[in-house]
């Protein structure tokens, strides 16, 4: 697993170069006639489905999913969606991301992090050490309690 | 019963940790009171009318003795030495302080409980039949499958931001006795034709001010994917559920826009794809868990009799005592409905005792009910005139279950910050006014409920009679309604008329229950006589 790093004023779990393309809205990523079809970066607003995204994985190197407000999470569901079909590109949450939500981000497959207010680095490494052990099997790799219990020979 | 193994501790003790560091942030000054609320009221911890009030999650209201005496010590150290029982089969403590909550919350860590998810809108403490691995007709124990729910639910990290608060019931049993289908989720485990065990899924019913029962959205999940169902179900209403009115936010109302239909459509999609991320915890998974919920230590062969020679015990066999599916066991339920008292509350002492009697007499296990009562799941009818004696010491004999004066109650205005009207004096007088028990059983089953307010935590809807309080210019009035149920036949009260003051809706009361009485047929309890004669001549009554 690749460290937490801060580059560009990211925090992220990966070592490849940090994407800066602008990132443009769904409706025009998925637009291929009116919209921007040569566009590798999109950003996912609360009401956007990110399934629309799904035929066009292969094409994206960032996605931002918006938090406006922190206790909007429907970009958990997106950004587990996203990552259930296969997308490994970068996958940033942005906005009213707090201390406090950081870990149960990075459980549902975001690696990287631009909070509105900025958090140190040190502070979201101890963020994302909250839980020794976790009860779920999500897309971060991480063994479930269950599967701890009952190891496959 | 279950018990944490290593995994299951560290994570209760990594919460006091994170929760420690939150408090400490806060009164630091580096949380405001806006960014702290939702991180206190995931630990349970409300602020209210005058002071904090944390809620205890009891897992599908199981505890042994060892928590219940944490509970009454609890209730010493950090309160002033009350506990109150809620309808959600938790306890609240009305009168905390913020900066010993962490040092509580360790406390209950230190018998495997904890405050998790107990508010906040995500996944809440999941209920279920309070008789679970106990009741005489019951098909499926229940326990399991909620110990599974509980695992999967703390700290799902999709689901901690949803719309609004989210609330799972499980039964194992054709009677109800948790209010299932007025939950967002209620599972029935059921049986087949081939005797395999299913999960049956009622989806998008609550109280509230929209009241709602559940449709059915999938007969017959095999219990193996319930895991992966809930996912589905919960991750349609994340995505769909609506949040530009937090009183139109409950998976009831996306279930109600879109229709049932589609509503299962989306989750059946969604549950395809899930099924093949292999979310699901493994067959050895759950009979691990099932191994905890075994037979707790029956003898066999024990006298089936019990010695009815004393009225008032027999009084109280009668009313208070259950079949269970053990010979020589019963069901003991212990009313915290003493007349005049609070609905729910008990001394330190007396949870002390009821978990010495818990430890002596109930093979070390208590339950909690939503009616907000204290179950004793497993005694011996030879040990219960004993039982009923020290209860009878304690206050706790009271011989009313399931009668008029053991009303669920909210806290109303003398706690609560969203009340327009107080319950608990209303409940009071109530009880007071039905004192005698006499009468009470000559009236009969008759489930009454009071909510201060439409949010309706006093299942109000539910009650056989209900009372809503509002505030009507600047004073309380309470409306009346007829016909709510919360059983297997669940129905909704409808409001019969113009409300009343405090005295005026206690007269009314006891003028319905009048015409009960002169009314009914052969076996017909209260609501049976009004669904069959309707409101009319109970408006005459009261109105007239």
């Amino acid at each position: 697993m690749v460290d937490l790093v801060f580059a560009d004023n990211v925090l992220r779990f990966r070592d490849d170069d940090v994407v800066s393309d602008p990132a443009v809205t769904v409706d025009a990523f998925v637009d291929a006639v009116s919209g921007q079809p040569n566009a590798s970066a999109v950003r996912v607003e609360p009401g956007d489905d990110a399934r629309a995204l799904l035929p066009h994985l292969d094409r994206l190197a960032l996605v931002e999913v918006n938090f406006p407000a922190y206790t909007d999470g429907r970009g958990y569901s997106a950004a587990r969606i996203l990552r259930e079909h296969g997308y490994t590109g970068e996958l940033r949450a942005v906005g009213d991301v707090l201390i406090d939500q950081l870990s149960h981000m990075r459980r549902c497959g975001f690696d990287a992090f631009v909070p509105a207010l900025p958090i140190s680095a040190d502070a979201a490494a101890k963020a994302f050490a909250t839980w020794p052990e976790v009860y779920q099997k999500t897309v971060d790799g991480r063994t479930p309690i269950w599967a701890r219990r009952h190891p496959v020979a | 019963m279950y018990q944490y193994d290593n995994y299951d501790q560290a994570m209760v003790d990594a919460r006091v940790d994170e929760f420690r560091d939150q408090v400490k942030r806060r009164l630091a000054g580096e949380l405001s009171e806006d960014h702290f609320r939702p991180l206190r009221l995931k630990n349970g911890l409300y602020l209210q009318l005058h002071a904090y009030m944390l809620r205890v999650a009891i897992p599908y209201g199981t505890l042994n003795s060892r928590q219940m005496r944490a509970l009454g010590d609890i209730a010493d150290k950090y309160d002033r030495g009350y506990g109150h029982f809620t309808t959600r089969q938790n306890i609240q403590y009305n009168w905390i302080k913020l900066d010993e909550a962490p040092d509580l919350l360790a406390d209950l860590a230190a018998v495997e409980m904890h405050a998790i998810q107990t508010s906040g809108n995500c996944i809440r403490n999941t209920t279920a039949d309070h008789f679970a691995g106990a009741a005489a007709d019951e098909l499926v124990d229940p326990r399991p499958y909620a110990e599974l729910l509980r695992q999967w639910s703390t700290f799902h990290p999709e689901f901690d931001y949803l719309p609004r608060k989210f609330k799972v019931a499980i039964i194992g049993s054709e009677t109800d006795r948790a209010a299932m289908k007025l939950h967002d989720i209620g599972i029935q485990l059921v049986k087949n034709d081939a005797g395999e065990i299913g999960c049956r899924f009622y989806v998008g019913g609550g109280m509230g001010r929209t009241p709602m029962i559940a449709p059915v959205i999938a007969d017959f999940v095999p219990p193996l994917q319930m895991i992966s169902y809930l996912e589905a179900a919960l991750r349609v209403y994340n995505r769909y559920g609506r949040r530009d009115n937090k009183y139109k936010a409950r998976i009831k109302i996306l279930v109600h826009e879109i229709g049932a239909d589609e509503y299962r459509r989306q989750v059946d999609a969604e549950f395809a794809h899930i099924l093949t991320l292999g979310l699901e915890p493994p067959p050895a998974e759950l009979e691990r868990i099932k191994g905890y919920f075994a037979n707790p230590g029956f003898e066999a062969d024990l006298p089936d009799n019990v010695d009815l020679s004393d009225p008032d015990f027999a009084l109280w066999v009668d009313q208070n005592v259950h079949a269970h599916k053990q010979p020589g066991y019963a069901i003991v339920t212990i009313s915290l409905k003493p007349a005049g008292g609070i609905p729910g509350d008990a001394s330190a002492d007396q949870i002390r005792l009821m978990a010495d009697l818990a430890r002596d007499f109930a093979l070390d296990e208590l339950r909690v009910t939503h009616a907000q009562n204290i179950v004793l799941p497993h005694v011996k009818k030879a040990d219960l005139y004993t039982v009923w004696q020290k209860l009878d010491a304690a206050g706790l004999a009271n011989a009313n279950l399931d009668l008029i004066s053991d009303i669920i109650a909210c806290p109303g205005l003398d706690y609560c910050s969203l009340a327009n009207a107080r319950s608990i004096p209303l409940a009071q007088k109530i009880s007071e006014r039905f004192a005698d028990i006499g009468r009470q059983r000559e009236i009969g089953e008759l489930k009454l409920k009071i909510s201060g307010c439409i949010n309706a935590c006093g299942h109000h809807h539910a009650g056989h009679i209900g009372i809503l309080g509002v505030d009507r210019k600047g004073t309380e009035n309470y409306q009346l309604l007829f016909g709510g149920s919360e059983a297997a036949d669940t129905s909704l009260g409808t409001i019969i008329g113009p409300g009343f003051n405090e005295d005026g809706i206690v007269d009314a009361v006891e003028k319905a229950t009048d015409v009960y009485l002169a009314q009914r047929e052969d076996g017909e309890r209260f609501l049976d006589t009004y669904r069959r004669i309707g409101v009319a001549p109970f408006k005459e009554a009261i109105y007239g």
